[in-house]
């Protein structure tokens, strides 16, 4: 498997304090990577640097050349001062004809906002209007930061779900932040433990049982993790390549990606 | 046939104003109202170089405020203070030394008020080639950069991450400010240049629903002001400056009436 996006020996040092120490990781193609950790892990700091929004101060960060990236940030603020559309704001800077548009769109459930003003949109409608945008190039890797903080828990069950439903319907890898592990159990193949260096990684059952992860996250965390992991576990004792669904017996069923804040 | 200083302050003050509406649009969507007063404000210790050591004013202008905004963008990378507080520090700074700097000329070679007001009188030719050179550069670098710049104001990560060079174009913004600066203090004066990128920005605003009509729009209510501010000038004997902002405030309060208005009528409905 081709390596699309690596960090290798990552560290990051500001104002005397350190941030990031020794990191490396590697995405490759259909990878599913979801970095997780405590606030001030340098989760963000981490993201910052892959994408080479911020140099290193040590380590470096390799990509695999012409690689097209899909970048979907944590919130957007839509500004009532900037008057645009939904429909402008996705083709922004971008060479995207009709078709390619609708399909994203119908992809994303937002037909029906597209000419709506950017600034009127809900939380969870601003966040697939993000996640469009990143889909309009056909991306080979998609870069997701904490995509659903801002959304309340049917929000992030439907985002994750739709994340889901795009992972397993197109060619593209994700590597994303989260601190819902929970809701993205199922989908991701690997997490990646970060407490300013990596503490452990792995697929999500075998994280939650690692000694790090307890000692980072408490045991409460880890044994309802692992209560989540059991059912997973037996659900789909295989590869998640195929286009399945992932239902967990916990998740309330969502037939709409958008669940109820569609429209 | 209207006398020449006319037509040349005509000419001036439209060719300032399709160049500040555009570039107003970004002052508004970003908030670079304080910067642009500050800019504006260090545009007298320009003026004051220009003066002292007989180099044109414009270009004087250019010079003080670039190293001003260069000086800013430092201050800001170094993450000591906020940026209000270093642009007050800046701004007040280059207006004292501005000051001290004319007080060492004798009185008679220049007229404080005509440099903080504008006065029409003053615009010479060569004002004009600062003006509509200075404008197309403005405009060509807009048009050029505009969905770049735009999408950088939404969301900065989103434009970096689309391979948007965020850092040089802060600075481009900033760049086309001190141009637009420099060549507007003979009509609007030092202490108005900023209304003149604001208010006709803020007016179009609520009118359209797309970022390239706002900048559309605000040229045009821009050239309205200078057109019945110069107007205003010459037959009331005004200062031009007051008399273009006292039209833009007008139209701002009139299409902000017409707005609320309308949208009232939406609800009742």
């Amino acid at each position: 498997m081709t390596s699309l996006l690596s960090a290798s020996h990552v560290s990051v040092f500001r104002d005397g304090k350190t941030i990031l120490s020794d990191v490396s990781l590697d995405v490759k193609e259909r990878d599913f990577i979801t970095i997780i950790g405590p606030n001030g892990a340098g989760k963000s700091m981490l993201l910052k640097c892959m994408m080479g929004f911020y140099a290193p101060s040590e380590g470096t960060v390799a990509r695999k050349a012409g690689l097209k990236i899909g970048y979907v940030p944590q919130r957007l603020v839509a500004d009532h001062t900037i008057p645009i559309l939904t429909r402008r704001f996705l083709t922004l800077r971008k060479k995207a004809d009709k078709a390619a548009l609708a399909q994203v769109a119908g992809e994303t459930a937002i037909e029906n906002i597209l000419d709506q003003p950017l600034h009127v949109l809900s939380g969870g409608e601003l966040q697939r209007v993000l996640l469009a945008r990143a889909l309009l190039d056909n991306p080979e890797l998609l870069v997701l930061d904490e995509p659903a903080q801002n959304l309340d828990v049917t929000g992030q069950l439907a985002f994750y779900k739709l994340l889901d439903r795009i992972y397993a319907e197109r060619a593209v890898s994700i590597l994303m932040v989260s601190h819902d592990l929970h809701l993205v159990m199922s989908s991701t193949k690997q997490v990646v433990c970060l407490y300013r260096h990596v503490c452990c990684s792995g697929e999500p059952h075998m994280v939650t049982r690692d000694p790090e992860f307890i000692s980072l996250f408490g045991d409460d965390m880890a044994r309802l993790m692992a209560v989540y992991n059991h059912d997973h576990h037996h659900a789909h004792d295989h590869e998640h390549d195929l286009p399945h669904s992932h239902d967990h017996d916990h998740a309330h069923d969502h037939p709409h990606p958008g669940g109820p804040h569609a429209g | 046939m209207p006398d020449e200083f006319i037509l040349r302050a005509l000419a001036a003050g439209i060719g300032v104003a399709l160049i500040a509406g555009p570039l107003g649009c970004f002052v508004v969507w970003r908030r670079m109202a304080y910067f642009g007063d500050s800019l504006a404000h260090s545009a007298l210790l320009g003026i004051a170089l220009g003066l002292l050591y007989g180099i044109n004013i414009n270009l004087g202008t250019v010079i003080v405020c670039t190293l001003f905004a260069l000086l800013l963008v430092w201050l800001q990378h170094r993450r000591v203070l906020a940026t209000d507080t270093l642009l007050g520090i800046l701004a007040h700074a280059a207006l004292s030394i501005g000051m001290v700097a004319l007080s060492f000329l004798d009185n008679a070679r220049f007229d404080l008020y005509s440099y903080l007001f504008g006065d029409i009188l003053t615009v010479r030719f060569s004002d004009l080639y600062w003006i509509y050179g200075g404008g197309m550069v403005v405009i060509g670098l807009l048009v050029l950069n505009w969905s770049s710049l735009t999408l950088m104001t939404i969301h900065e990560d989103l434009a970096r991450a689309e391979g948007v060079n965020t850092v040089w174009s802060n600075i481009l913004l900033m760049l086309l400010m001190t141009i637009v600066v420099a060549v507007s203090i003979r009509i609007v004066g030092i202490l108005l240049i900023t209304s003149m990128l604001i208010i006709p920005a803020a007016t179009a605003r609520q009118l359209v629903t797309s970022p390239e009509n706002m900048a559309i729009w605000a040229a045009i209510l821009g050239l309205l002001a200078v057109l019945g501010g110069i107007s205003g000038s010459i037959e009331f004997d005004t200062p031009s400056g007051p008399s273009i902002v006292t039209a833009a405030a007008v139209m701002f309060a009139l299409f902000s009436v017409i707005g609320a208005l309308r949208r009232r009528g939406v609800t009742i409905k």
